[in-house]
């Protein structure tokens, strides 16, 4: 029998009994990177091909809700934070070893990227804005006003205006920016937590890939749920089923790398096989937020009906839950004791 | 120069004064430890071995601490110690989370805490309160790259290991074994 | 050597390909502010003092700062009991100090005695009423009547208080609970005790025998630290033990002996050490009498016949028979400190003394040196009255060779069964939590209801506050004078203890209480002072040094009046004893028609579904006061059960699940405990750390956290020689449903 205990009674919070420091902030925050990156990706990818009138839905309107997630993210990150009137020191240094760093970077980039994305496209996504009554109206006369034609509404200020129309004018270009930096912001999503070697269960270089597939995963699903045209929705599903077909190519391969691991990588893998992430794993990753949509959505394409919500919200909640266990999870697996 | 501890095993009973001590000298706020003490049993009665080890930050030589902080807050100073400026740090946990030892913590203030080798205390010329109070004496401290120091001396005549080498952050303290 | 090592500047650098942005100008950027842990705060001083968490009571350095604010205690380097080295019970002392569970105010009873109601009254009021109620109960029943229970060291001022009132009726349990048996055994073969610190030469010892004794879980500072030293120089241990201590794991023999058998296996080793011829022959020719008749009596104790009786090998009995006599005499069997276990306590310390004296080791470099102490005069006082009857006379056939008070018997004195006329009726208890103290915890009981008037004075509420007519909240030692702390070692030596806080709360030192007590019962003669620092004053005038001296020397040694740390070659000393020589066989002994010559004697032993209640110490923490520090409750608050994993199975237990303890006759403790599944016990036996299960709920840290052995040790095996209380043949079986006890308070 071996036995290894702390005898000195050290009971510091969120670190013991085991470490337990990150809640439920970072695996939103991670959820909601992966999905704004996976959206603004696949906007900027089909304005580069000149398709972006083939998918209106990926290029106009499912980015407006890349703006919100990162926004949300963001609030998730900073309640994390133990120390929160210092967060202004994220922005003092840049400190390309600390993915932390080079995240809160890219973020503070790709999110007013992304409010231009938008903003060049809300014309075209909403001509008529009621700006006469309600309470709303008075909050949109803030940035809009009232004008005379096909889009009832104008800028409120001219700059914006200008501004406008150089983004239109130079939306290619912006489109190749936001795709750059939507692919390191899905990576990030996934380094951040490979870069803890110390955590058994992260510390694989296929978590980088999985969870930027997964995001995007996650985006093609948001986007055939918001479409309404049946070639985009099918295009799109066809994507989703490719991209689980990887990502449960890469979840296999993380677990035969575990196995083939230190004893405390196969610990680790213990954890989803027969620990107690497996019923969280197992059924709803792996089953409900995999391979059941994959299955409905193969047999939407082969024409047997099934509402495409159930598909995409399956994606969205099995990837909600699957960086939750990851974060629950890694942070049991340790090196000693 | 490189600052470093060796610890006997052979001679710790487990008494947790290190703990104690260090939480006195550098005023912790009761319910946090910069320090712990392990046991580890091993065999069938009446065939066991026991360890005990005194831990902490084992202020590594390839710091993942260090890299992972977004902001610099922790850094490490001359000697190899590793510290951390509360002004700086923002509490992401992001080095918390990089710690195979577990060494680190959210102070109540919210910024990071550890152990800091009592660097205070070595500026007098004294050692760590943990070395200073051991009552087996068990603990050796000092700089590694002086072949006189007390460290030096008993790490050239016994085994010695470190704890969790896999992790790969090359840990700067000895267990003799 | 570590080889592969980067540089750490440039691990220090901001890391590499980064980007400095101009720090925005904020003023509270000012660096590390934990460089000094209490920067800012002051200009740091120190104050002598010498540790009250245990009785090494090691002298060391009190820290503060200007606003008053207590930092630490450190050990006084110069002092031998520690070495400037404290341990973590007296690192964590401030604890004591800063507990905002501690008693604040003088409290008085109101309602009937079982009742748990006080009122806070003033100091005079006290005072007052404890002096009326010493006259009232010195007329019904004569001032010997009343009884002090003490330990620690202010308890002093109080045994001088009842001694000038005319009772000598004074015990403590660091003698009938602890360690009079041993005193005894040794002063009868050697002529004088072990006191305390024992005068071990543990540091220069080859070889270190130790029988139950768990150095290491008990922080004897200096012996831990001899040992530790002597690890160094290579010394083989010997445990003897059915628990697989801390030492034990150091040891190069761990004897995992069946409890309760320990003679047995002193016995075969005497025999060993005498039919091998590896006994000392010159010394114990020139410097013992009786050795024939040992000779003769050992014969049938045979490795053999030990190893029936206590499962250790024949062999190995007489491998670390030899161990110890190849190191002879730089060789300790050491004789414990706790060595109350099973009625037969004398005997079984005779056995280790005559040991011991076979090896040759007392009076030897390596075994037991010839301790000295520091001589000072006595601050001048009228001689005590002469007491009519003293706590002998409770009953005078029992226990003679017992040189100190024994609790025990004044308990017996105070109980409502007691038929003598030598009757206790009213208590005063200093320093010590008499229920848990003293096993029997009811019978206890049954004597404090049986007073008629009991005062308490203590630094916590602890369940002896309890039980008081009038509780009197002493400071702690780091805010008050107490006597010089004159205790034997190498060179004699003597330690300060000045107050570094004026008390907080209404708390006072206890000098102040007996001396006020005192001049109402126009005892004031007695108590001849303005302040105690007057007392220690003059004493340090009359020996060449003075209070400021030692104010900031903390500890003075002295030389010793001759060189005689260790007998001389060919010197043939004179010892204590009736014959002046070693005695192997005590005639004394025999006289009182106890065996002269150590014997074997069986134990009870556990039914089926019973274990044996071992109990033992944590490092972390001293007895029951320190289970409510909130410094070393960090470092542990509960004891733990711990069980073999074979009885775990048969009872299907799991790691820390809560089970209660009913002992042999039918007492289940009042908490739960949780189980520790170890492979470090035996399987007919269970262990727990010994002061836990506080059942007062002031102590917000300590009440009902893990559970007190005192109220499981209902059976108590007395040792006839010197009345210690046995306390380790009581047996328990576990009971996994909340037994539901209604607390009867």
């Amino acid at each position: 029998m071996k036995e290894e205990l702390i005898i000195s009674g050290r009971m510091n919070p969120n670190i013991d009994p085991v470490l337990h420091l990150w809640h439920w902030e970072i695996p939103v925050y991670l959820f909601l990177g992966g999905l704004a990156a996976g959206l603004l990706f696949f906007a900027a990818f089909y304005v580069i091909r000149d398709e972006k009138d083939r998918f209106p839905t990926a290029v106009k309107i499912a980015p407006i809700l890349a703006p919100i997630a990162i926004i949300i993210g963001l609030i998730a990150l900073f309640l994390d934070l133990k120390h929160k009137l210092f967060f202004w020191r994220l922005y003092t240094v840049i400190r390309l070893e600390s993915p932390m760093s080079w995240g809160a970077w890219v973020l503070m980039i790709i999110t007013p990227l992304s409010f231009m994305w938008v903003g060049g496209f809300l014309k075209e996504v909403f001509p008529k804005i009621d700006l006469k009554k309600g309470f709303s109206s008075k909050l949109l006369k803030l940035v809009f006003k009232e004008s005379e034609g096909e889009v009832n509404w104008k800028w409120k200020y001219n700059f914006l205006e200008t501004f406008e129309k150089f983004i239109i004018f130079r939306r290619k270009e912006l489109a190749w920016v936001i795709l750059f930096y939507s692919l390191i912001l899905g990576v990030y999503t996934g380094i951040l937590l490979s870069a803890f070697n110390a955590r058994p269960l992260w510390n694989t270089a296929i978590l980088g890939p999985i969870f930027l597939v997964s995001g995007f995963s996650t985006a093609a699903a948001s986007i055939m749920w918001m479409s309404k045209l049946p070639e985009e929705k099918k295009w799109f599903s066809k994507i989703d089923i490719m991209l689980i077909i990887i990502e449960l190519f890469f979840i296999l391969h993380l677990f035969m790398g575990f196995l083939a691991g230190p004893q405390v990588q196969v610990d680790a893998a213990a954890l989803f096989w027969g620990g107690q992430f497996t019923v969280y794993f197992g059924l709803f990753v792996v089953i409900l937020g995999l391979i059941m949509p994959a299955i409905f959505e193969v047999m939407e394409l082969s024409g047997i009906h099934v509402h495409i919500s159930i598909p995409a919200f399956l994606i969205l909640f099995g990837g909600l839950i699957f960086r939750f266990v990851m974060v629950e999870a890694g942070q049991i697996t340790r090196y000693l004791y | 120069m490189r600052y470093a501890m060796a610890i006997d095993t052979k001679k710790c009973v487990g008494c947790s004064d290190c703990v104690v001590a260090c939480q006195t000298e550098n005023n912790i706020p009761l319910g946090y430890a910069r320090d712990w003490v392990t046991e580890t049993i091993n065999g069938v009665y009446p065939s066991l071995q026991l360890e005990f080890r005194s831990e902490r930050c084992n202020h590594c030589d390839n710091t993942p601490c260090v890299r992972t902080c977004p902001t610099g807050a922790s850094h490490v100073i001359e000697g190899g110690i590793v510290k951390v400026t509360h002004e700086k740090c923002i509490g992401c946990g992001a080095c918390i989370q990089s710690c195979p030892y577990d060494a680190r913590y959210s102070s109540p203030e919210g910024w990071v805490d550890k152990c800091t080798f009592c660097d205070h205390r070595l500026k007098d010329g004294q050692n760590p309160a943990c070395v200073e109070v051991c009552p087996t004496h068990c603990m050796y401290f000092g700089d590694l790259d002086d072949s006189n120091s007390p460290v030096s001396k008993v790490m050239a005549n016994r085994k010695w290991k470190v704890l969790a080498p896999e992790a790969g952050t090359s840990p700067q303290i000895f267990y003799l074994i | 050597m570590k080889t592969t090592r980067r540089d750490f500047i440039k691990i220090s650098s901001i890391g590499l390909g980064s980007l400095a942005v101009a720090t925005p100008v904020v003023n509270y950027i000012t660096g590390n502010s934990n460089d000094n842990p209490l920067s800012g705060t002051g200009k740091i001083s120190r104050h002598a003092n010498y540790c009250e968490v245990c009785f090494w009571n090691c002298a060391g350095w009190v820290y503060k700062n200007e606003e008053g604010k207590i930092w630490k205690i450190i050990g006084n380097e110069n002092d031998p009991h520690s070495n400037g080295r404290f341990c973590p019970r007296g690192t964590g002392g401030i604890g004591m100090y800063e507990d905002d569970d501690r008693l604040k105010k003088p409290l008085m009873r109101v309602g009937k005695p079982e009742s748990q109601e006080y009122k806070e009254i003033s100091w005079t009021e006290a005072f007052d009423h404890i002096a009326a109620k010493m006259k009232e109960i010195g007329q019904k029943y004569g001032n010997e009547s009343i009884a002090l229970f003490k330990h620690g060291s202010s308890s002093k001022h109080f045994g001088h208080l009842i001694s000038a009132f005319g009772s000598s009726n004074q015990a403590g349990p660091a003698y009938a609970q602890c360690k009079g048996p041993r005193e005894e055994a040794f002063t009868l073969t050697f002529g004088e005790p072990l006191h305390s610190p024992e005068p071990l030469d543990i540091r220069d010892s080859k070889c270190l025998v130790l029988i139950g004794s768990h150095l290491g879980e008990n922080m004897h500072n200096g012996q831990v630290q001899e040992m530790s030293e002597a690890i160094d120089k290579g010394i083989s241990i010997i445990t003897v033990d059915p628990r697989f201590s801390t030492v034990a794991s150091k040891s190069k023999f761990w004897l995992p002996i069946k409890p309760a058998t320990d003679n047995a296996l002193l016995l075969a080793w005497i025999n060993v050490i005498i039919n091998e011829n590896l006994y000392d022959k010159d010394y114990i020719e020139k410097l013992s009498v009786g050795f024939d008749k040992l000779k003769e009596h050992v014969q049938q104790f045979t490795p053999e016949w030990a190893y029936g009786i206590t499962t250790i090998e024949p062999n190995i009995i007489r491998e670390t028979a030899r161990e110890m006599a190849k190191a002879a005499p730089a060789v300790i069997v050491h004789p414990g400190r706790h060595a109350t276990w099973y009625g037969d306590d004398t005997q079984r310390l005779r056995a280790i003394a005559i040991l011991n004296a076979l090896l040759g080791s007392w009076g030897r470099r390596g075994g037991f040196y010839m301790a000295a102490s520091a001589k000072l005069p006595k601050f001048s006082s009228p001689a005590y009255p002469k007491p009519k009857w003293g706590w002998k006379d409770i009953n005078p056939e029992k226990y003679p060779f017992a040189n100190e008070g024994v609790t025990n018997l004044i308990i017996d004195g105070s109980h409502p069964d007691y038929k003598g006329v030598n009757k206790i009726k009213a208590w005063f208890v200093l320093g010590t939590n008499l229920p848990v103290s003293i096993p029997d915890t009811k019978r206890t009981i049954e004597a404090i209801q049986n007073q008629e008037f009991i005062v308490v004075i203590d630094t916590m509420p602890t369940e002896i506050t309890g039980y008081a007519d009038i509780v009197l909240p002493e400071c702690t030692y780091i805010e008050r004078y107490d006597d010089l702390r004159v205790l034997p070692h190498r060179e004699p030596n003597i330690a300060l203890r000045v107050p570094a806080f004026e008390p907080r709360f209404e708390s006072k030192p206890a000098w102040w209480m007996a001396k006020e007590i005192a001049n109402r019962l126009g005892l004031g003669d007695y108590f001849n002072y303005k302040d105690y620092s007057d007392v220690l004053d003059w004493q340090l005038k009359q020996i060449g040094s003075s209070l400021d001296e030692m104010k900031n020397l903390g500890v003075k040694k002295f030389d010793r009046e001759f060189d005689d740390l260790y007998f001389a070659e060919g010197e043939t000393p004179e010892f204590g004893t009736t014959s002046g020589k070693i005695e192997l066989y005590s005639e004394e002994l025999a006289s009182y028609g106890f065996p002269p010559l150590p014997v074997y004697k069986p134990m009870p032993e556990p039914e089926t579904g019973f274990y044996r209640l071992i109990y033992g110490r944590s490092p972390v923490h001293t007895f029951s006061r320190t289970t409510n520090n909130p410094r070393l409750t960090e470092l542990q608050k509960e004891n733990k059960l711990w069980v073999n994993p074979k009885v775990a199975k048969e009872w299907d237990f799991k790691d820390d699940q809560e089970i209660w303890l009913q002992n042999q006759d039918g007492i289940v403790s009042e908490f739960s405990i949780k189980v520790r599944i170890t492979e470090r016990i035996r399987w007919d036996s269970v262990y727990m750390v010994h002061g836990f299960g506080h059942k007062d709920k002031r102590l917000t840290r300590g009440f009902g956290k893990g559970i007190s052995d005192a109220e499981l040790i209902t059976k108590v095996l007395i040792d006839p020689e010197s009345g210690g209380t046995g306390m380790r043949s009581n047996f328990v079986t576990f009971v996994t449903e909340n037994p539901g006890k209604e607390v009867v308070s």
